[in-house]
């Protein structure tokens, strides 16, 4: 049998992460990172952390569910792990997978051999190639284990992953079980396209990601564009809001905001108006029925 | 968080029963909260404390919920058992007048100019204990925001707020492009203030007749869960946003449906054939090979005034769903059928207006406005039956009430007869059917008949019903 370092050792899988002390910690280091966390993410972010227990970020595209994940894991000093979820992924890609070409050569190699020597040989840690799951809980140094897109993997992986995310132990049959020394800060994300199971919910802690009031977006929009003057960057996050009030086929998401405002910072505008608007209204929405619509709401044909 | 409260939940044992009574309150309200899960939020109200009210409020919310869909509900609750302060407003136990009307709208004017959040919290509390009060004098019966409202009238501020801040401007400079949007942002403060009228209100009633009962009563259940019989437009317009998420989770039903369908069934012919070769035995069972068509979908929608709303709702949902299918018709009557398909298709752009379309320039009436379910049933199967095909799916919406007119089973058994399946699904709750004028027995007899009152019964039966 090969051997796995921390094949045996004990954890408490409900042992807090403590990378944070306190919500404002929380919010504080994920502001140096870059990332400008409203109230409620930090303290959902805080309460993951300390209850151990995996974060499930649902929200529209691109208010920053990933960012979240890197933020934290660059303010903990941590590994950014991450499995990217797709119609088809299985097993062999999510957690682990044998080497089987290196398998043959090492069978070719050694023909004088027993077959008892190959046979443990080739299933030691040398052929195994571990996939995000198995990483994220082997080792000891700090890890943050990114699921991205999760709703867009089958329903079988869920129950893959509910194994995992529960005890955070993996079973390799040739092996024996791989435990977690040190659990992962697991964040999962979604943008609900499918209905993850009741189960897989239950396990973590949820927390939606809306679209920020109009003074943290603005906060964003000038850490982010840090040339942009401050009364633009206001009207900006103004007009972005209105167009999300309107009912269009895909809403701007502060992503678009920082786009537009780099646009603006790249066209010298200064301020506001109709022939700025109208030039640059492809970079906030990404239809032409909604650019059409958002032009007559917004008068600007009346130039 | 005032004295009083902090004093309240200091002690361990009534804080467990509040959250107890808080998580029986959401249960009550139709959200799934495991035992394991009020553990979670009773660490989670360890680890961040009483003393802010906003993280509790989300620290519970990411232990107790699950969707975005229940979080109005979640917030409605959260108001009531852990309120804000206790009692009337700091300003008026401290034995100060309690503002009148004029001076409360001048403050109100002022807030929403500035929008000032705290500013119109503070006021809404204020407008509620001096205007909202019913009943006897001195020690009020109880607490209403539509009262509040009525006298307060904020939507009227709304012109003098805009020449106040456009004055403002004014003075500083020329008129800015964003100025066109304060209207709009003025009209969304104002909305605000109103759902913290009514939070207000809720609160103080919520002392007076205890708590539990006022989160039975008085809470807006979520979206889905809304009669379409009973939905006003404010909450269809609601309704509508929820189309596209509901269609793509329900492609994605289909679509498993699909695939387990496709490796389903056993085809006994091949089977026996092949069996030949092993001595009889069937060794190895041959499934059937499905061909991939998609099947067709016929929507008869009863677009009367009673049901309209759950029509729209539901031919939105399937034309959003058009894609699943080789081919979808819609058609719409009150007394006399017609196509509606491209009204349909077209107007993917402005949901809201469909009903209207639909009255206006589709042929739906004749002579009267009261729907005749007999004779629109009797020209669909006269005029539409014959292009069924064995694909076809029918499915028949309405609330089958007849205004005393022949059902006309007849047609509707003709239809059945023609398509692959017909389904009716009625916006009716079951109890109410065959009272009055319902012919919903006749027709039941016929085809098969579903309850289907909220978004999300139809969403669960859809998804089961459609053909894959």
């Amino acid at each position: 049998m090969g051997t796995i370092e921390d094949l045996a050792e004990d954890m408490d899988v409900t042992a807090p992460t403590g990378y944070f002390a306190s919500v404002d910690e929380v919010a504080d280091r994920l502001a140096e990172a870059g990332y400008l966390a409203s109230p409620a993410v930090a303290t959902t972010v805080f309460l993951a952390d300390r209850l151990g227990k995996p974060l499930l970020v649902e929200g529209p595209a691109g208010v920053g569910k990933t960012e979240l994940a890197k933020a934290v894991a660059e303010v903990a000093g941590a590994r950014l792990v991450r499995l990217q979820c797709y119609e088809g992924v299985d097993e062999a890609r999510a957690l682990y997978e044998w080497n089987h070409a290196k398998q043959l050569l090492r069978i070719t190699a050694g023909r004088e051999e027993s077959w008892d020597e190959t046979r443990t040989d080739i299933f030691s840690e040398e052929f195994l190639l571990p996939r995000p799951l198995l990483t994220a809980i082997r080792g000891a140094d700090p890890k943050v284990l990114l699921i991205d897109e999760t709703d867009k993997a089958d329903v079988e992986v869920e129950g893959l992953l509910l194994e995992v995310l529960s005890d955070f132990q993996v079973t390799v049959p040739e092996l024996g079980t791989v435990k977690a020394s040190r659990r992962p800060f697991v964040v999962l994300t979604s943008n609900a396209a499918r209905e993850l199971s009741e189960a897989l919910r239950r396990r973590c802690l949820f927390l939606h990601i809306g679209f920020p009031d109009a003074e943290l977006e603005q906060r964003i929009v000038r850490l982010k564009v840090p040339g942009l003057d401050a009364t633009l960057a206001a009207s900006v996050v103004r007009v972005v809001g209105a167009l999300r009030a309107m009912d269009l086929r895909k809403v701007p998401s502060v992503a678009e905001t920082v786009d537009w405002a780099r646009t603006l910072l790249a066209l010298g505008a200064d301020t506001l108006d109709e022939t700025v608007v109208r030039q640059s209204l492809g970079v906030v929405l990404k239809h032409q029925e909604d650019v059409l619509k958002a032009t007559a709401q917004l008068d600007l044909d009346a130039v | 968080m005032s004295p009083a409260a902090s004093e309240n939940s200091a002690s361990g044992s009534g804080l467990a029963e509040r959250l107890t009574g808080f998580v029986r309150a959401l249960r009550a309200q139709g959200v799934r909260v495991g035992t394991g899960e009020s553990v979670d939020a009773g660490l989670a109200v360890e680890v961040l404390g009483l003393a802010d009210r906003e993280r509790l409020r989300a620290g519970l919310a990411a232990t107790l919920l699950h969707q975005e869909g229940q979080r109005a509900v979640f917030d409605q609750v959260f108001d009531l058992y852990f309120p804000r302060t206790v009692g009337a407003p700091d300003s008026v136990t401290e034995g100060q007048v309690s503002p009148g009307r004029e001076e409360l709208r001048d403050r109100l004017a002022a807030a929403l100019a500035a929008g000032d959040g705290a500013g119109l919290e503070q006021i809404a509390a204020e407008a509620v204990d001096a205007l909202g009060g019913y009943g006897s004098a001195s020690g009020s019966d109880g607490w209403s925001a539509y009262q509040t409202l009525d006298r307060l009238r904020p939507q009227t501020l709304l012109a003098r707020v805009l020449a106040a801040l456009r004055a403002e401007a004014g003075e500083t400079g020329s008129e800015a492009f964003t100025d066109r949007l304060t209207a709009d942002e003025i009209r969304r403060r104002i909305e605000r203030f109103r759902g913290l009228v009514a939070t207000e209100a809720r609160r103080r009633v919520a002392e007076r007749r205890g708590t539990d009962e006022i989160a039975r009563r008085a809470v807006l259940p979520s979206a889905d869960r809304v009669d379409f019989l009973v939905a006003h437009s404010s909450r269809l317009a609601e309704l509508h946003r929820t189309v596209g998420p509901l269609a793509r989770k329900l492609a994605t039903r289909l679509a498993a449906r699909r695939r387990r369908a496709a490796r389903g069934s056993i085809d006994l012919r091949r089977t026996v054939r092949r069996s030949l070769s092993t001595g009889g035995v069937p060794m190895r069972p041959v499934l059937r090979r499905r061909r991939p068509v998609r099947p067709e979908l016929v929507l008869l929608c009863d677009v009367s005034g009673s049901v309209a709303g759950f029509a729209q709702f539901t031919m939105l949902l399937i034309q959003a769903l058009h894609d699943q299918f080789s081919k979808v018709r819609v058609f719409a009557f009150v007394n006399c059928v017609d196509e509606v398909t491209d009204l349909l298709s077209r107007g993917r752009a402005d949901p809201a207006g469909l009903g209207g379309r639909i009255l206006t320039e589709a042929t739906v009436t004749r002579w009267h406005d009261s729907s005749d379910y007999g004779t629109a049933l009797g020209e669909f199967a006269d005029r539409y039956a014959h292009t069924f095909t064995p694909r076809t799916c029918v499915f028949v919406l309405g609330d089958a009430r007849t205004n005393r007119t022949p059902p006309g089973a007849a047609a509707l058994r003709t239809v059945r007869d023609r398509a692959r399946r017909v389904y009716w699904l009625n916006p009716e709750r079951r109890a109410l059917w065959d009272t009055g004028d319902s012919a919903a027995s006749v027709y039941a007899d016929v085809v098969d008949m579903y309850e289907c009152r909220t978004v999300r019964q139809l969403g669960a039966i859809v998804g089961r019903l459609l053909p894959v």
